[in-house]
């Protein structure tokens, strides 16, 4: 172990080593959170779909949402981090686990949602069993089923050096079977040359592997929806536009993630403005793309108004109006001035902006998901309210709740395992000063 | 001779109890209702209307059918050489709603499920509404069929689309594949469900299980045994024609019709051409009404009545 790498051990040590009460108390608070959505499961279990605000109509609802929206968020940990990795951009030593950890636990958290839609889990295996390829959601099962493994494995290979910097680590104080653990999960990694470069190369080669495999799922999520001849859904341009709308939701997480880790663990002095900045510009970027993707995608609907797109359209800008407003207006623009514009460039402006991004990029598939089964090409003729509109219950919110509660979870017993900056290789050139803008 | 044609009747008993009963040969001969006519515990007093292949309709006692249940593979082939169509006039529709009421009560469906559904139509503002009862159109380029992860839903040679709801996960994804929202959901456990005792077969007229999907299917039970769907004969309109393509005959129980002359004379189409599904249910243009559109809004529950409040029609003329 190198010297500043010890330094920085001894450093972050204290957060692993303890939970303070205030730690506790946020785990409970998370637990508890998560209880709440078992009970509303076992409700939906028990009594039915019924109990969610779905219908024949509305056949998919916020579950689907969400299901996006993690898988979306896990594919930026994915992308931003092999990208970095493979630019070696120098200041992403601090930030770059974070994004990993987003990439593997919202990709933990995701399929679970997909798993609520389904009307009878007793017969899940039936989609290997009897699986057709003809299927986007074969497509899907094998799409999803790869980029968890490919994001272990890289996510792995992230960790393995500062695994063995904890087992080598003696003045530790952690419960012995802690550090057992350490030691097998090290590999026997010593740092020699020879594992040095095989580590790289491996590295590179799963870096490399997960961008493209990222790309590959959230492309089949999107045809999942575009496949369909439904209005709004039917769309060449949905693939990229939801590889970039997941870009762009991870950013702005890692950006909160950043914010909350700096402020919890004072780690101000590894994450600094520059970093914030620096992560702000990939996501003014993603925003620009994001935004001319959008405005492609509903130029062409409006334009040549056929029938069904009309009625879209206008659904859109009545019952959603607000909804659409701050996810494809103020979710575009927002971090477009903050980051682009140099004065308004803090810390706080753009964690604040990373979060109405979360929010209008959670809306913006709701947008995509819901009024488009609103608005069927026969009228919906229904006397039940519910049955032509959609109500998501307490069930679905509930449930809701809980995936974010357990992202949370995961994440804070992720940073009490292992440092949640990078320790192995953090050296002067991750100095921020050095490199950026 | 009597022996031999009581041995006959008895190895077609076990051949229908062994599931593999093959359409063909049922369809042909009048004596068809006999074979059917298993259930030696009287009368139940409810008559139904009967279609034998010859053309002529019959008069039967319903605890007097027992309609054939094949297995779950069979089920799959669809009936040899036929290919299935049907033909719905919307000049005669008053949305009595009896297609919607036979279907339900015959599929012993909860109230909140509808296969056939009955919508007011009105294609652009000048134009004439119209009522437009709409089954199941049986695709022949079914998306619904092509997205099933699982191949529960299925195409089958005679041209119906079925779900097999042991096979059905309920993804939901044929559901939003389906242009035409044909396709309902067993949202929760309906009483109705457990009434059927038989092994499952996914032509019998039994309700889905909770969580799976379930749509119109062309009563492929009834079909088997000469006999249109209870949506056409419940129909007193005699709205609904149903047939063979390349028999090129359709009927609705009263008149029959050279299916090829019939569309061509009064200019059938199908709904929705441009999306390229082709659909095997064609309809008539709503020409030479046998009734005024306001008509479909008498005798109608008051929920049902609700259904069709937002129409523009209906909010034009208060109905």
């Amino acid at each position: 172990m190198e010297n500043n790498e010890k330094q920085l051990l001894k450093e972050f040590a204290p957060q692993i080593e303890r939970t303070s009460v205030q730690g506790y108390v946020w785990i409970l608070f998370l637990l508890s959170v998560i209880g709440l959505g078992v009970y509303a499961f076992i409700q939906q279990v028990t009594k039915g779909h019924i109990v969610t605000g779905m219908r024949d109509n509305v056949v998919w609802g916020i579950y689907i949402v969400n299901f996006i929206f993690f898988m979306g968020v896990s594919y930026a940990g994915a992308l931003i981090s092999g990208t970095l990795h493979l630019f070696k951009t120098a200041w992403r030593k601090p930030v770059i686990r974070m994004a990993e950890f987003i990439t593997i636990i919202s990709l933990l958290i995701g399929p679970c949602y997909i798993l609520l839609c389904i009307g009878r889990l007793d017969k899940l295996h039936y989609l290997v069993l009897h699986g057709r390829i003809q299927s986007p959601i074969t497509w899907d099962v094998i799409a999803i089923s790869t980029d968890i493994f490919g994001c272990f494995i890289f996510l792995y290979l992230a960790v393995l050096r500062d695994l063995a910097n904890m087992r080598d680590f003696e003045e530790l104080q952690l419960p012995k079977w802690r550090k057992k653990l350490y030691k097998a999960l090290a590999l026997g990694y010593t740092g020699t040359e020879e594992q040095k470069k095989r580590l790289e190369r491996a590295t590179n080669i799963m870096a490399t592997m997960v961008i493209a495999i990222a790309i590959i799922v959230y492309s089949v999520l999107a045809w999942i929806f575009s496949v369909t001849l439904q209005p709004g859904w039917h769309s060449t341009i949905f693939g990229p536009y939801f590889v970039i709308a997941a870009v762009y939701s991870g950013s702005a997480v890692l950006i909160v993630a950043m914010w909350f880790f700096r402020k919890v663990y004072h780690l101000e002095q590894y994450i600094t403005k520059k970093h914030f900045v620096a992560v702000g510009l990939i996501m003014l970027v993603l925003a620009a793309f994001f935004g001319y993707f959008t405005f492609s995608d509903y130029l062409t609907k409006w334009y040549g108004s056929e029938k069904n797109d009309e009625l879209l359209i206008q659904l859109l800008f009545k019952e959603f109006y607000w909804p659409f407003i701050i996810s494809n207006y103020v979710g575009v623009l927002l971090p477009l001035l903050v980051v682009g514009i140099a004065k308004l460039r803090t810390i706080t402006n753009i964690t604040l902006a990373a979060v109405v991004v979360i929010i209008a990029l959670w809306l913006n598939r709701y947008l995509i998901v819901i009024p488009t089964l609103q608005s069927p090409y026969l009228p919906i003729q229904d006397s039940r309210p519910e049955w032509s509109i959609y109500q998501s219950t307490w069930v679905e919110w509930s449930l809701t709740a809980a995936g974010i509660a357990m992202f949370c979870l995961l994440f804070t017993l992720a940073s009490k395992f292992i440092p949640i900056v990078n320790v192995a290789g953090n050296t002067q050139e991750s100095n921020p000063d050095d490199v950026l803008v | 001779m009597e022996e031999e044609q009581n041995n006959q009747k008895n190895s077609r008993r076990q051949f229908l109890k062994k599931g593999l009963l093959a359409g063909a040969g049922v369809a042909v001969g009048g004596g068809l209702l006999n074979a059917y006519s298993e259930n030696p515990s009287g009368e139940s007093g409810e008559k139904v209307k009967v279609l034998t292949t010859n053309g002529e309709i019959m008069e039967v006692d319903k605890a007097k059918l027992k309609l054939p249940r094949v297995s779950i593979e069979e089920a799959h082939k669809g009936i040899p050489g036929k290919k299935f169509v049907m033909v719905i006039d919307l000049g005669k529709c008053k949305n009595a709603r009896k297609c919607v009421q036979g279907c339900q009560k015959a599929h012993h469906l909860p109230k909140s499920q509808e296969f056939m559904k009955v919508y007011l139509l009105q294609d652009s503002e000048k134009t004439s509404p119209y009522w437009f009862p709409k089954p199941c159109f049986h695709c022949d380029n079914p998306l619904c069929v092509s997205v099933c992860p699982v191949g529960a839903t299925f195409k089958r040679t005679d041209g119906i689309v079925l779900i097999d709801n042991n096979r059905c996960i309920g993804c939901k994804f044929c559901m939003t594949g389906c242009p035409y929202s044909t396709r309902v959901f067993a949202w929760k456990h309906y009483p109705e469900y457990d009434e059927d005792k038989e092994p499952y077969s996914p032509e019998a007229s039994s309700p889905a299980k909770e969580g799976t999907v379930s749509k119109c299917d062309f009563c492929p039970d009834l079909i088997r045994v000469g006999k249109v769907p209870y949506c056409v004969s419940s129909c007193p309109m005699g709205v609904i024609y149903f047939g063979d393509v390349d028999e090129d005959t359709v009927t609705n129980g009263t008149e029959t019709f050279k299916f090829s002359e019939l569309i061509r004379d009064r200019a059938g189409y199908r709904y929705l051409e441009v999306l390229g599904t082709r659909p095997c249910v064609y309809y008539l243009p709503p020409v030479d009404r046998q009734f005024p559109v306001d008509r479909g809004f008498n005798d109608l529950d008051e929920s049902v009545k609700n259904r069709y409040i937002n129409t523009p029609y209906a909010k034009k003329h208060k109905l």
